[in-house]
């Protein structure tokens, strides 16, 4: 599903309201349906189908996947629950080398006939397609595993907690928000499990099950008289685990001066609560002076920001001019990477990428080509030392091996290059949220995520964010609104001065991160402490119409 | 499947229709063939060929309904999904704002939305068209990344009320950013029909090669208000947020850019330049649509603003039957009335000013003022004395559409465009716009 139908869906914003109708991403299925598991024995005898059927008309490689995508969504408004959905979508795919050119093809037509026919249109598609190669495709060398699975270390399967459940938790969030004084509200509790199975013409049969969880909402307030209103939404992660990520312990809960924050697990009828609060207290926030700040960072709203400006750019794909056309290139040139002086930040710097970090959303044991996953260094005491690949790049910056990053997200998607968990370490000497803010002398320290854009190399950046506190001379002193911040991405990060340590380390992220043609979305975890950056510039958005 | 006729779409839905036990029963059912080429770097990067079809079954009980899916179509998987749909009914919650089925409604004359030249594109088609944008751009010794992918589908509903409509469409887009080898230039061109005849690739990427050859060594100017012109796919981009910002309940609410103090809206006010005429219309024969939504309401030619008034949201049965306004679902394409001139004619009236081939990243900063932020990419020029100067460093925006369009100087001839950020299409002008709020310089090209 795509971010702007999730806004449909959740009628989270107008915006959205041109949009197509839902449902959008599978045929909605019922409850006991959601529970089974196909049996990996069936999928291998598809994929055998497939496997076979492209090498008969010629394939030199194939890659199958067999994949189930389970979504469950509950939207409630206010005392209303708006719609309750369990989707399935199950179909194959089958992506070829014939002629040195990639094809691919897919079909929910799971017979024999229908699985082979659609190889042989992915093989005629490779070879109609490589008139066009200038060179023929190059996979970095895969052993094939053969049978293997992997699964999410969940604790309570989503998809087995009864509904009344959770519609009871999001009423019970929204009547908490609208007797704390807001006027709308919009919850949901957005789920998802990938049953995956892959197989490869060098060996491989991979099951996997992925789950994934989002709660989240929207609140709105209104002044009547002045025709304003302020907004203040979840400050949720999206998270790679089960129903257990409801279930928030005392030690998963960060009280600050400026309210509690939430590591691992969330309490989302206490940030409902707060939120109420929060957004009365919005309206009558200060409208920011423009100018220069030290800002500090929280991960609730970072997260994205390392998405951005360190995520995206150190992607190989863009820096080689895939993206172009759509998402764009990176200034992360191989110029860059091969200097290895490149000081991309500051020595506080050091980002890592994880395809297997526990909890997030982007843990798998394999990627969707095959390769099993591990973590490793980009950017490393701020200088850029490695990229994020998949096999046929390795061999453009002398890697033998992929990284493990291709995802595609539905078996009738093509895979392709998509972002590890990319994530800032945190600092190595102790230091809390209140040291950080006591170390500030004009500042505005940063929670939860708002508008973020950046430019097509990821240079120029301009950020929201949810809550806004002005700091001067150590404290909090108040709340501040119209607040966006803009900067140069290599600038910025040469600004971090201080990161807190591994006691205030979390998981931000997102569900929906677009990229390729056709667009996919991808999930996709982003850790971090609470960072302090100086002498950052603040513009203030307010306007009239 | 997955294309039906009227007649086989018709056939297929009274027999399942007679399969229902509802107090009221609806179906809508879908299919589509689509391919499409991916390419980078001077060669394809992937592709591929997709064909899907869907039975959606809404099942009522009084104010409870129940919906299932399904894309089996043997009669027993059929009545199985009926009987799902109707379990589900009596299993939901009563939902206060369910609205019954419409009966028959009259939709006016087929839309011209279907073109054989398209549904019948197979990978050979799209391998040329992609050859001939790739030979023009390795003639001009540049690096093309492009996407060209072509579709035909049917939609087809039928309810127990009487109600039935149908209608097939194709859809063809093109898109392409050519780069200079120094990653020192790039330019953009795209298009998007019902009709593959009218697409050439090759004219299309020409374009792109011309802009990008043009944007090497592009000089940085200072931010601050600047007028620009805007290409249609660049006013695409700031004008659908507008459009996607005309939905009643939320401006009845006092959450939209359209509120007014104490629950009244800004409709019938004087919001924007006298000059701005926006409306849909599903039988324009540049953008046809289809004559009916997803709910079975018409689709009608709908004036949003006339003159700069806003004169219509679009809403929900349920909105619209609860508040006494007309009811008018969001329409499927957007047409803003132009001028005469040409892109060109209107550089050569431009004393000084910025030329704006495309915008990025499209992000809403304030519901309350429609401001959005954003980039120039892929093309960004320097006008002075009605001549294209020199190449410039591409910028931030922080704009609001509806401040835009309250700055209009000009517009030129409306063209067929599609946006770069939803894939929607529209017909739209290049706009001349003065006072565009430019906050920084970006580095990128």
């Amino acid at each position: 599903m795509k971010r702007r139908d999730f806004i449909y869906l959740t009628g989270a914003g107008a915006a959205a309201a041109m949009l197509p109708a839902i449902p959008i991403f599978g045929h909605d299925i019922s409850q006991e349906r959601a529970l089974e598991y196909v049996d990996p024995a069936a999928k291998k005898i598809l994929s055998d189908i497939a496997l076979n059927a492209a090498r008969s008309k010629g394939a030199t490689y194939t890659d199958v996947r067999v994949g189930r995508y389970l979504n469950q969504y509950v939207v409630t408004r206010e005392d209303k629950v708006e719609n309750i959905v369990n989707t399935e979508s199950y179909g194959i795919g089958i992506r070829v080398i014939a002629n040195g050119s990639w094809g691919f093809a897919a079909t929910d037509k799971m017979d024999k006939d229908s699985i082979a026919k659609a190889a042989e249109l992915a093989v005629s598609i490779a070879k109609e397609n490589a008139r066009l190669q200038s060179e023929p495709v190059q996979l970095a060398p895969q052993k094939g595993f053969g049978d293997v699975t992997w699964k999410a270390p969940i604790e309570k399967n989503a998809f087995e907690v009864p509904i009344k459940e959770k519609v009871d938790l999001l009423l019970s969030v929204n009547d908490a928000a609208i007797k704390g004084g807001a006027d709308y509200i919009n919850s949901i509790l957005f789920m998802v499990n990938e049953q995956k199975y892959f197989a490869s013409s060098e060996g491989s049969y991979i099951d996997q099950d992925i789950h994934r969880i989002w709660p989240t909402f929207f609140i709105t307030k209104i002044d009547k008289t002045t025709g304003k209103f302020e907004t203040r939404n979840a400050l949720s992660a999206p998270s790679g685990k089960g129903y257990e990520y409801l279930e928030a312990r005392p030690q998963d809960k960060i009280k600050t001066a400026s309210g509690t924050l939430y590591k691992g697990r969330y309490d989302m009828l206490e940030d409902a609560k707060q939120a109420a609060i929060q957004v009365g207290e919005k309206m009558k926030a200060k409208s920011v002076e423009a100018g220069k700040y030290d800002l500090v960072l929280d991960p609730s709203h970072l997260g994205l920001t390392i998405h951005e400006s360190c995520g995206h750019p150190t992607e190989l794909d863009r820096v080689l001019g895939y993206e172009a056309n759509f998402a764009g290139t990176s200034f992360l040139t191989l110029d860059k990477w091969q200097s290895k002086k490149f000081q991309y930040g500051s020595k506080e710097v050091n980002i890592t990428a994880d395809k297997t970090e526990v909890g997030s959303l982007g843990a798998v044991g394999y990627d969707d080509e095959g390769v099993k996953c591990g973590k490793w260094d980009v950017i490393k005491e701020g200088v850029l030392v490695n990229y994020q690949a998949i096999r046929d790049q390795a061999h453009i910056v002398g890697l033998d091996h992929s990284q493990g990053c291709c995802y595609a997200d539905n078996w009738s998607s093509v895979q392709f290059q998509r972002m590890a968990n990319i994530s800032l370490q945190p600092g190595k000497k102790p230091l809390s949220i209140a040291d950080q803010i006591k170390n500030v002398a004009k500042g505005i320290y940063i929670v939860g995520e708002g508008s973020f854009s950046i430019d097509q190399q990821r240079y120029n950046f301009q950020f929201g964010g949810q809550l806004f506190y002005e700091i001067k001379e150590g404290k909090i002193i108040g709340m501040l609104k119209d607040v966006a911040y803009q900067a140069n991405t290599q600038e910025f990060w040469n600004s971090c001065v201080a990161i807190c340590d591994e006691s205030d380390y979390r998981l931000g992220g997102t569900f929906f991160d677009g990229k390729g043609q056709p667009s996919q979305s991808s999930a996709v975890s982003h850790g971090s402490a609470t960072t302090r950056f100086n002498n950052v510039n603040v513009i203030n958005t307010a306007r009239k119409i | 499947m997955p294309i039906l006729t009227k007649e086989q779409a018709r056939a297929l839905l009274t027999k399942v229709l007679s399969y229902s036990k509802a107090e009221q029963c609806e179906l809508n059912l879908s299919g589509s063939d689509s391919g499409n080429v991916r390419y980078a770097r001077n060669s394809v990067s992937t592709s591929g060929g997709i064909s899907t079809n869907s039975l959606v079954v809404s099942s009522a009980f009084g104010k409870r309904l129940g919906v299932a899916t399904i894309n089996e179509f043997d009669d027993a998987s059929l009545e199985k999904v009926v009987r799902r749909a109707e379990e589900l009914a009596h299993l939901a919650p009563e939902n206060p704002e369910f609205m019954p089925f419409l009966s028959q409604q009259q939709y006016g004359p087929d839309s011209p939305t279907f073109s054989e030249a398209t549904a019948s594109m197979g990978a050979k088609e799209r391998a040329d068209a992609v050859q001939a944008s790739l030979t023009q751009a390795k003639d001009n010794k540049l690096a093309a990344a492009g996407f060209l992918s072509n579709s035909a589908g049917f939609s087809a509903m039928m309810n127990s009320k009487g109600l039935f409509a149908y209608n097939k469409s194709t859809d063809v887009a093109f898109n392409i950013t050519v780069r200079t080898d120094d990653g020192k230039g790039s330019g953009y061109a795209t298009k998007g029909y019902n009709d593959f005849k009218k697409l050439n690739t090759k004219t299309d990427t020409a374009i792109a090669c011309k802009k990008a050859l043009s944007s090497v060594a592009a000089k940085a100017i200072e931010p601050g208000k600047y007028t620009v012109i805007l290409e249609p796919t660049a006013v695409a981009v700031m004008l659908e947020n507008l459009f996607f910002s005309l939905d009643a309940r939320q401006a009845d609410e006092g959450r939209s850019f359209m509120s007014k103090p104490g629950g009244k809206t800004k409709v019938g006010e004087q919001l924007l330049d006298e000059r701005v005429n926006i409306y849909s219309d599903p039988w324009n024969t540049e953008l046809p649509t289809s004559t009916w939504a997803g709910d079975g309401r018409a689709q009608n030619k709908v004036n949003w603003i006339e003159k700069g008034v806003v004169k219509n949201l679009y809403t929900s049965r349920y909105w619209a039957e609860k508040t006494g306004i007309k009811s008018i679902p969001s329409p499927d394409g957007a047409i803003m009335m132009g001028g005469a001139k040409s892109l060109e004619e209107l550089i050569k009236g431009t004393e000084k000013g910025i030329l704006v081939t495309r915008l990025w990243y499209i992000r809403p900063v304030d519901p309350q003022t429609l401001l959005l932020t954003g980039l120039t990419r892929d093309g960004t020029f320097y006008i002075e004395k009605g001549e294209i100067k020199f190449p410039i460093k591409n910028f931030r925006f922080n704009e609001s559409p509806v401040i835009m369009l309250n700055n209009l100087e000009e517009m030129g001839k409306s063209e067929r465009t599609v946006s770069a950020e939803s894939n929607a299409s529209y017909l739209l002008p290049p706009l001349k716009i003065k006072d565009f709020t430019f906050t920084s310089l970006s580095d990128a090209v």
